[in-house]
């Protein structure tokens, strides 16, 4: 038998070199989803201290395919991929450009995301609706927040989980985003706040659920050998994970634990020789309050129904022992609808020590894990500032 | 009459049996004749052992409350139905779930519980389409 292929070979193989937002995030109807996309790109490239014509890698999800990107810039790339499984494709890409870094189908990696979601400029018609449509809309079911209620409920259930635990995840978050500037809510909140805020859909009232924004943002990538030369600090992608387990959530095995979270944990803390308790910064890919303290779970960094503890204690706050979401997260900062790239953007600035007022002290070894869909899809990062 | 809710768009070839059953008041499931697993959503073939041979079987109508969610406003534009209302995933006692209304119930968190056994309502809205939607059972 010939010997297994080990993705270890890679650890530490590809840096993040270049990492930035469009230049505005927010309400911005004055802007085209592919406009967010090529802002962000010449932010993080330059970032990099690389220029456009260095990219010969294109990453993307959503509508705009990488062969739109790579028109748009003006640039003939030689390796593409568009993989589209919800918010947290680009997580998963930096796994996929690791890959195609490390065996040269490419020199320098660009992820890319746009989206126009409060604005809709530049948006096509939405995608196939063919099993949704059927079995999900004629009984009123239509947008995440009627779906993720039913992973919330049953984790209630299950765990006694209560909306007074789901709401200090938002109250948690808010306190990040109070230090960071580019956070679009900042005020301060209160549990009663969460709970007195206007019912959508319970378990959810509107703080439970991220802000709808436009925004872009892009990550650039490239060896290790060449990350030296580039401007900032390199971060290492020590490990990378990924798996589905779902489209529709009737399919879900569990739907108080993501099989597809364990999945691509487990795969990116081995490829990186960690365990899922070794992390000083988390971030948590969250559209909703619940999210977070389930992907804990599905991690193995909590037990099960233990992760809403992690954000009631004071762990994961400004000062506290487990910082998870430095950036405001979903819930304050901003979410386009495909949020998976701010993270990997917020880790990369925690490493590089570039955070001012909300910067982790001491930040060696960050975590970034994303969902699709509701927990449909799953992408996890081990990064690091040290080989 | 104006619907109070928007017909299933597409039906699809696969699940036209599903659809063409509740029209006679029957609730059909997919079965696959090789490992007889039960399954929902239709598809041509067993997600369990991967067979292509699957035919129909009528469910009980009966089920539980697997999980739910109470809806203070409408999320699809052809919705008519005046919340709050009931969204629901039905565990079947066959065993598949599916997406659904708890209907003939108070809206209230204090009253719906997950695992509450639940009964299907034929709903007919057109004369080619009938809803299952799920009422507590005694």
């Amino acid at each position: 038998m010939s010997p297994v292929a080990d993705p270890r070979a890679l650890r530490n193989s590809v840096c993040i070199v270049g990492v930035d937002e469009s230049d505005e995030i927010g309400s911005l109807p004055g802007k085209s989803q592919l406009t967010l996309h090529l802002e962000a790109i010449t932010n993080a490239v330059r970032d990099a201290g690389l220029t456009i014509t260095d990219v010969d890698g294109i990453f993307t999800a959503g509508q705009h395919s990488p062969a739109l990107l790579g028109e748009a810039l003006g640039i003939t790339p030689r390796y593409v991929d568009g993989t589209t499984v919800g918010g947290c494709s680009f997580i998963i890409e930096v796994g996929h450009a690791v890959a195609a870094l490390h065996h040269g189908l490419c020199d320098v990696a660009v992820i890319s995301h746009g989206e126009s979601g409060r604005s809709g400029v530049g948006v096509s018609p939405r995608r196939d609706t063919s099993l949704s449509g059927q079995f999900e809309a004629p009984f009123g079911f239509g947008g995440a927040p009627t779906l993720f209620g039913m992973v919330t409920t049953r984790h209630m259930h299950v765990y006694g989980t209560t909306l007074e635990q789901w709401a200090q995840v938002a109250v948690s978050t808010r306190k990040w985003a109070m230090l960071n500037p580019k956070a679009l809510r900042r005020e301060p909140i209160t549990v009663a706040d969460v709970l007195n805020s206007r019912p959508v859909v319970y378990p959810f009232n509107v703080l439970n659920i991220c802000l709808v924004t436009d925004a872009g943002g892009a990550v650039v990538l490239t060896r290790a050998d060449r990350a030296k030369d580039c401007a900032k600090k390199p971060v290492y992608v020590r490990g990378m994970g990924e798996s589905t387990e779902h489209v529709m959530l009737t399919q879900m095995k569990d739907l108080t634990f993501s099989e597809a979270t364990r999945i691509a944990g487990e795969k990116a803390f081995r490829m990186a020789g960690v365990a899922p308790t070794d992390f000083d910064h988390i971030m948590l890919y969250d559209a909703f309050t619940s999210g977070p303290p389930i992907m804990l779970e599905s991690l193995g960094i909590a037990k099960r129904g233990d992760g809403v503890h992690f954000f009631a204690d004071g762990r994961s706050t400004p000062g506290g022992t487990q910082p998870i979401n430095t950036n405001g997260g979903g819930l304050s900062y901003t979410h386009s609808g495909m949020y998976g790239i701010f993270p990997i953007i917020e880790a990369t600035r925690q490493l590089r020590g570039e955070c001012d007022q909300r910067q982790v002290p001491n930040v060696k070894l960050s975590l970034v894990n994303g969902m699709g869909g509701m927990l449909s899809a799953a992408g996890t990062l081990v990064l690091s500032n040290e080989r | 009459m104006e619907l109070d809710r928007p017909l299933p768009n597409p039906i699809t070839p696969e699940a036209r049996p599903f659809w063409d059953g509740l029209r006679e008041g029957k609730l059909l499931l997919p079965r696959c004749q090789s490992c007889g697993h039960v399954f929902f959503y239709p598809r041509v073939l067993c997600p369990r052992c991967h067979a292509r041979d699957i035919t129909w079987t009528q469910a009980s109508g009966t089920g539980t409350l697997h999980a739910f969610e109470i809806a203070y406003q409408v999320f699809n534009k052809a919705w008519r139905v005046k919340p709050p209302y009931v969204l629901a995933m039905v565990e079947l006692a066959e065993g598949p779930r599916l997406m659904s209304n708890l209907v003939n119930v108070e809206p209230d968190p204090r009253i719906i519980k997950c695992e509450m056994p639940v009964r299907v309502v034929f709903c007919k809205l057109t004369d080619e389409i009938t809803l299952p939607l799920f009422e507590p059972a005694r």
